[in-house]
């Protein structure tokens, strides 16, 4: 097989003078994969993205990125590699204007002039915003910040788009184009979430974390399908949704 | 800004009482003021920063000392009518420069502007940052407020404050942790400790000149005076 985009193994973490937070993570994500990473509350899943660009280090274990180990050496290259698109995007999005935001990452690679303008461009007409280069991120709307901020990543060809719960404060309109606009991206993407539905809609596999470790691996649709493993993980489908009937091309139905 | 700042010096600089270079002084702002072409409306609210000044201004001939004079039915003091010119005029103009500035400046241009004139960066991420956060702030404020009064507090009186003061701790705290996320942001982006200047127009000399006439006309009037006596 080709050398994985994402090789995780047994990644631990201990948070300093706190608890232990990763016991040992697998995980491998190869190129073109759309992977689901979901977990309750507290499995761990924001720490093991930390892990993904370097922010945190593991304790024990290691991570390479294409084949690049996750080293002080390597760091930049690696923050290159991976995107993180992070949770709130008032984090995300600081400075000034929509177009200086996106141009950060970039001209933090060496970019400049007619390159990093092009870079721009392109990153912000892949989400569909390119006519918000010129406003100020406070005066945007949730869902257009959202966008923006995958923007941000992607201006900076990234080898894999990881997006730390993607749906979390959207509408349902927003959402959806989301969804339409992830599924646009040739990018692989891994994708943190309790959104189970979204998972199904956009993942073909997804791993489940649980209590540090990864407790389950394969087809989204077989693990949302066994509500027992999902009840032991805190995890469940909302209220009126039916899992479609595995065949290719299979949209989520919402059932009676 | 440059060009901003030589003008209030200039304006402020003009020695006492100066009736003619102050005169041109503030007629030069409201030129500067009409060629942005704002309306009025918009302007008025920005240009009652000088309210207080003014005042003083007026209360200044009754209440300085010196040879008085009578002006229609009031005595007034000589050298508190030429000082309250001066006010007036110094504050006038430079308030009607500082307005045309900052309605025709945004913020970000600002920024890097600052960021040309060769400010530490530090202090110029730190205004950037301001900018951008400010709102994010307010409305965090905004919604504790909100959530305060949704259980029955009112703030009324001394023994409210220390609830007022928890609030305050709780936004600091808010706002820090938010820092902290906004870093790790910006580091995941291949941040190194400069913000990338990104803002395209570099000034020209044309501009240069543009913007050192108003400050060049004041001087230049009140050396001419200065020179002709």
């Amino acid at each position: 097989m080709t050398t994985p985009v994402l090789d995780l193994r047994g990644v631990a973490y201990r948070y300093p003078g706190s608890h232990q937070a990763l016991f040992g993570v697998d995980l491998h994500v190869h190129a073109g994969e759309r992977v689901a990473l979901l977990g309750p509350n507290g499995a761990g899943k924001t720490t093991l993205v930390l892990h993904l660009n370097g922010i945190l280090r593991a304790g024990a274990g290691t991570i390479e990125v294409s084949g690049l180990p996750v080293t002080d050496a390597n760091l930049p290259e690696i923050r290159r590699r991976v995107g993180i698109v992070f949770q709130d995007p008032d984090d995300q999005l600081f400075m000034p204007t929509v177009h200086d935001d996106v141009a950060f990452g970039p001209a933090n690679l060496g970019l400049t002039g007619e390159a990093l303008a092009a870079r721009v461009t392109a990153a912000l007409t892949a989400v569909g915003v390119a006519d918000l280069a010129d406003r100020a991120p406070h005066h945007l709307s949730f869902g257009q910040r959202r966008r923006v901020a995958i923007a941000t990543v992607l201006a900076m060809e990234p080898d894999i788009l990881v997006l730390d719960e993607p749906t979390s404060n959207l509408d349902p309109t927003s959402r959806r184009e989301l969804a339409d606009i992830l599924r646009t991206l040739p990018v692989t993407v891994l994708m943190v979430t309790h959104d189970l539905p979204y998972a199904a809609e956009l993942c073909e596999r997804s791993v489940l974390l649980s209590d540090g470790v990864v407790s389950a691996d394969g087809p989204t649709l077989e693990l949302l399908a066994d509500p027992d493993l999902l009840a032991r993980h805190r995890l469940e489908l909302p209220w009126g949704f039916a899992l479609p009937t595995p065949q290719p091309s299979a949209d989520p139905g919402v059932g009676p | 800004m440059v060009g901003l700042f030589g003008f209030a010096v200039a304006a402020v600089a003009v020695p006492a009482p100066g009736y003619v270079p102050l005169a041109v002084a503030i007629v030069v702002g409201l030129a500067l003021v009409l060629s942005t072409g704002v309306s009025w409306r918009h302007l008025w609210p920005r240009l009652l920063v000088e309210v207080p000044f003014l005042v003083f201004a007026i209360v200044l001939p009754f209440i300085a000392t010196g040879p008085r004079i009578s002006v229609g039915p009031v005595e007034v003091s000589e050298p508190g009518l030429h000082a309250a010119w001066a006010i007036a005029a110094k504050g006038t103009a430079a308030v009607l420069a500082a307005t045309a500035f900052s309605v025709t400046t945004t913020a970000r241009d600002l920024v890097s502007a600052l960021q040309r004139l060769r400010v530490p960066d530090t202090l110029v991420t730190i205004l950037s940052f301001m900018v951008r956060y400010a709102g994010v702030v307010i409305e965090e404020l905004h919604r504790m407020r909100i959530a305060r009064e949704s259980r029955g507090f009112r703030g009324r009186g001394v023994r409210d404050w220390p609830v007022i003061g928890r609030t305050l701790g709780t936004l600091f705290i808010r706002s820090f942790e938010r820092g902290e996320r906004v870093h790790v942001a910006m580091v995941s982006r291949g941040y190194t400790g400069r913000l990338p200047a990104l803002a395209a127009n570099a000034p020209r000399g044309r501009d240069w000149a543009v913007a050192c006439v108003p400050a060049a006309v004041v001087v230049g009037v009140a050396a001419s005076l200065m020179v002709g006596r």
